[in-house]
């Protein structure tokens, strides 16, 4: 036996103590044909909160047990992607980087962005993926993608660790700002979870879809200022860059580790297109999501 | 009387079948939207039925089953037994009418649903159990009982990819097995494991049937369904057929005798499998007379007669296999054991075997054929294509309980001391 799998089981006996759930009434459950537009189900997910625990739980387990390096490979490739980047944009090309040190700021960047990337690469391919448990059990479909983004978060916190030792390397001390990578998180997560959800459903509906998907991430990059600083753009033109939700995010990250001034609005931009998204994704799973089992 | 746990109303489910409708293409959504906008975004993640097969999986399906009461659920291959515990158990949506399950509701419709190869034994039983829809404070209450279950103990920490295929569904099984929901929905999982497991399985589903659970049980195995259900539903082509008491419905669907003795498999499509090219065209029962005869006397000899379509030439074998309605083979008389394997002497042939001694008791049989090549490579196999009914015109009622006729030699003496 493994020892991850003795931390498991140690997990698992944990609320051994706990008392059984109470047993509740009856419960009716009317089946037919839904029409329209269909909201989300929230008590379901959250009945389901323990299968998105395990879902997530597999993904993680699975991701480490298959790579070489194991665990140790969520620290070493954040960092690799920095110093590949610092070497060629930093030090070749020479980008703008606020007068920080390049590796410091292009991390900042990375750190959302890699977390950003991974759940929309993950997601999209999890439903079908998950063709078998489509078709033979019940479960709110939701879980699926959420728990691949919710495995990409535990990628995201390891880089998290990275940062603090790069930030202690040169020396960066926190200052307030700091507070606001909470709800940067935050933010973050909704996003990620607005473009997984509304791919992994149009992957479903459309096969060819996941062909697109790898070009399209290549491009958001672009699109974000993770290489790049954004003052590269004209104050007056940045609000475009800000339907980007990413855009502001990635900034707003910049702000909070590395102390430079917070820009409010550009921020309120990119926040409410991040929801916009979720929104947008949340409607377009539902309405492809009851034929899921059918055509996958 | 109690409101019924299932209550079901015109349940109907359409499917679109044709590739092409099924899978759009992202290209072509675009093409469409771009030349249709309005109309491509009302119908947003909708199928679009233009131009495509449609089939109805389910039509019209009514009927109601009591809290507690165990019902099985048959009908032949593609009958839409599967499609209807689905749509019960949530899975897929149904086109028209509804369903009202009143209770918490499980659903088996597959064995070790969830299980990922490199996982332990132990891990996976937490997975499979969440999929399932247990809690994890219940699954680690029924831990043990469920590894000692499956009888894979040893293997408890061992990557389900070490696995035999065996263990995999004792495993499965094992975990299904230890739900707990009021309404239980089982498809067709017994068919799997070995026989000393299916026997623990049919154990425990009976079990679980004087539980007081409610139980739809979708088989093929009319042994089983007759030993647990009281009652059964047969469907046809989607529409349900018979309910009723199980005797009753599992003759009506074994029993539609093939009238004058003849079937024409050439088009012929439900329970066929093997694309070999030697095909089986025709099958024909004849009795004793010759005459193709859908009922024939208890005790006279059988004979079939398969038109076969190969290369002229060709070595072939061939199989016929007799069923009664419990689906045990009760004779199945095959070239390979009685050493007369066929040369097709031209490219269409007629093969006959006769059955000499005819045992088979009163009541309806089915003949399943079989035709392989020299290897006995699968080229063609139907299932339950003929179906024929022994009558037994003797003066009186038979008395005799077993599967086969036999007469036996009696004798009295005086027993000394
Ligand atoms: N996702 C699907 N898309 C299109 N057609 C389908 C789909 N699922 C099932 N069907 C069709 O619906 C019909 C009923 O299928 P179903 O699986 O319910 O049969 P069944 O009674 O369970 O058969 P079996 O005894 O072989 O399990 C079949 O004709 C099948 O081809
Ligand atoms: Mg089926």
């Amino acid at each position: 036996m493994n020892p991850q799998s003795n931390q498991f089981t140690s997990a698992m006996t944990a609320d051994e103590s706990a008392p059984a759930a109470p047993s509740e009434d009856i419960p009716e459950l009317i089946i037919e044909a839904q029409k329209g537009w269909i909201p989300i189900h929230f008590g379901d997910l959250w009945r389901y909160r323990e299968l998105l625990y395990f879902l997530t739980w597999r993904d993680v387990k699975i991701r480490y047990k298959q790579t070489v390096f194991g665990f140790l490979w969520a620290f070493i490739q954040p960092f690799l992607k920095m110093i590949v980047f610092s070497v060629i944009f930093g030090g070749l090309a020479q980008m703008d980087s606020e007068g920080f040190p390049y590796p410091i700021f292009v991390f900042a960047g990375l750190l959302p962005w890699q977390f950003f990337s991974e759940s929309l690469s993950r997601s999209s391919n999890s439903v079908v993926g998950s063709s078998s448990l489509v078709t033979k059990v019940y479960f709110p479909r939701l879980v699926i993608p959420l728990g691949a983004v919710g495995g990409c978060l535990v990628d995201f916190a390891i880089s998290f660790l990275v940062l603090v030792g790069l930030m202690a390397w040169y020396g960066i001390a926190p200052r307030v700002g700091i507070l606001m990578v909470g709800p940067l998180v935050v933010l973050t997560v909704i996003a990620s979870l607005g473009a997984g959800t509304l791919i992994s459903a149009l992957n479903v509906a459309y096969r060819d879809f996941r062909y697109v998907v790898p070009f399209m991430v290549q491009i958001w990059m672009f699109l974000t200022p993770v290489i790049y600083s954004v003052d590269i753009i004209p104050e007056d033109w940045q609000w475009l860059l800000m339907l980007n939700p990413m855009a502001g995010i990635v900034d707003g990250y910049r702000s909070a580790i590395l102390g430079k001034p917070f820009d409010w609005s550009n921020i309120a931009i990119s926040a409410a297109v991040a929801l916009v998204l979720f929104f947008v994704g949340a409607v377009v799973f539902r309405r492809i999501e009851r034929r899921f089992a059918d055509i996958i | 009387m109690p409101a019924p746990a299932i209550q079901v109303d015109n349940l109907s489910k359409l499917y679109h079948i044709g590739a092409s409708e099924q899978y759009h293409t992202f290209r072509e959504a675009i093409i469409e939207v771009a030349s249709a906008p309005l109309r491509r975004l009302r119908n947003f993640g909708r199928a679009s039925s233009s131009d495509s097969n449609i089939i109805w999986a389910l039509k019209d399906a009514t009927f109601a089953v009591q809290p507690g009461e165990v019902v099985g659920v048959i009908g032949r291959n593609g009958s839409g037994k599967s499609t209807l515990l689905k749509i019960l158990s949530r899975i897929t949506e149904p086109t028209e009418g509804r369903a009202h399950m009143r209770g918490r509701v499980g659903s088996l419709l597959e064995v070790g649903t969830g299980f990922h190869p490199e996982l332990t034994g132990r891990e996976n039983i937490y997975l499979s159990g969440a999929i399932l829809g247990m809690k994890r404070t219940e699954i680690n209450r029924k831990f043990d009982e469920i590894v000692d279950f499956s009888g894979v103990k040893k293997f408890i920490d061992t990557p389900v990819k070490r696995y035999s295929s065996g263990m995999k569904v004792r495993l499965g099984f094992a975990v299904a097995a230890h739900l707990d929901p009021e309404i239980l929905l089982i498809d067709e999982v017994l068919a799997v494991g070995d026989a000393e497991f299916q026997n623990k399985c049919l154990g425990k589903m009976d079990d679980v049937a004087k539980s007081g659970r409610t139980v739809l049980f979708v088989s093929h195995n009319m042994g089983a369904i007759t030993d647990l259900c009281p009652r059964a539903l047969l469907l046809t082509r989607g529409s349900l057929q018979a309910d009723g008491s199980t005797p009753d419905v599992v003759s009506e669907y074994l029993s539609v005798a093939t009238p004058d003795g003849y079937v024409d498999l050439r088009h012929w499509k439900s329970e066929r499998s093997g694309d070999g090219p030697m095909r089986i065209e025709a099958v024909e029962i004849l009795d004793s007379k010759g005459a193709r005869a859908g009922q024939i006397q208890a005790g006279e000899p059988i004979r079939f007669r398969l038109s076969v379509r190969g290369k002229s030439g060709a070595k072939c074998n061939l199989s016929v296999a007799i069923r009664d309605m419990m689906e045990r083979i009760i004779y199945n008389p095959n070239t390979s054991d009685d050493k007369a394997t066929v040369t097709l002497p031209a490219e269409r042939a007629i093969v006959e075997v006769s059955l000499q001694e005819n045992r088979l008791a009163r009541g309806d049989y089915s003949a399943s054929v079989w035709l392989g090549d020299a290897m006995n490579v699968t080229n063609d196999r139907v299932h339950h294509c003929l179906k024929f009914r022994i009558e037994d015109s003797s003066l009186g009622q038979t008395r005799s309980k077993g599967l086969v006729r036999t007469n036996g030699q009696w004798s009295v003496q005086r027993r000394g001391l």
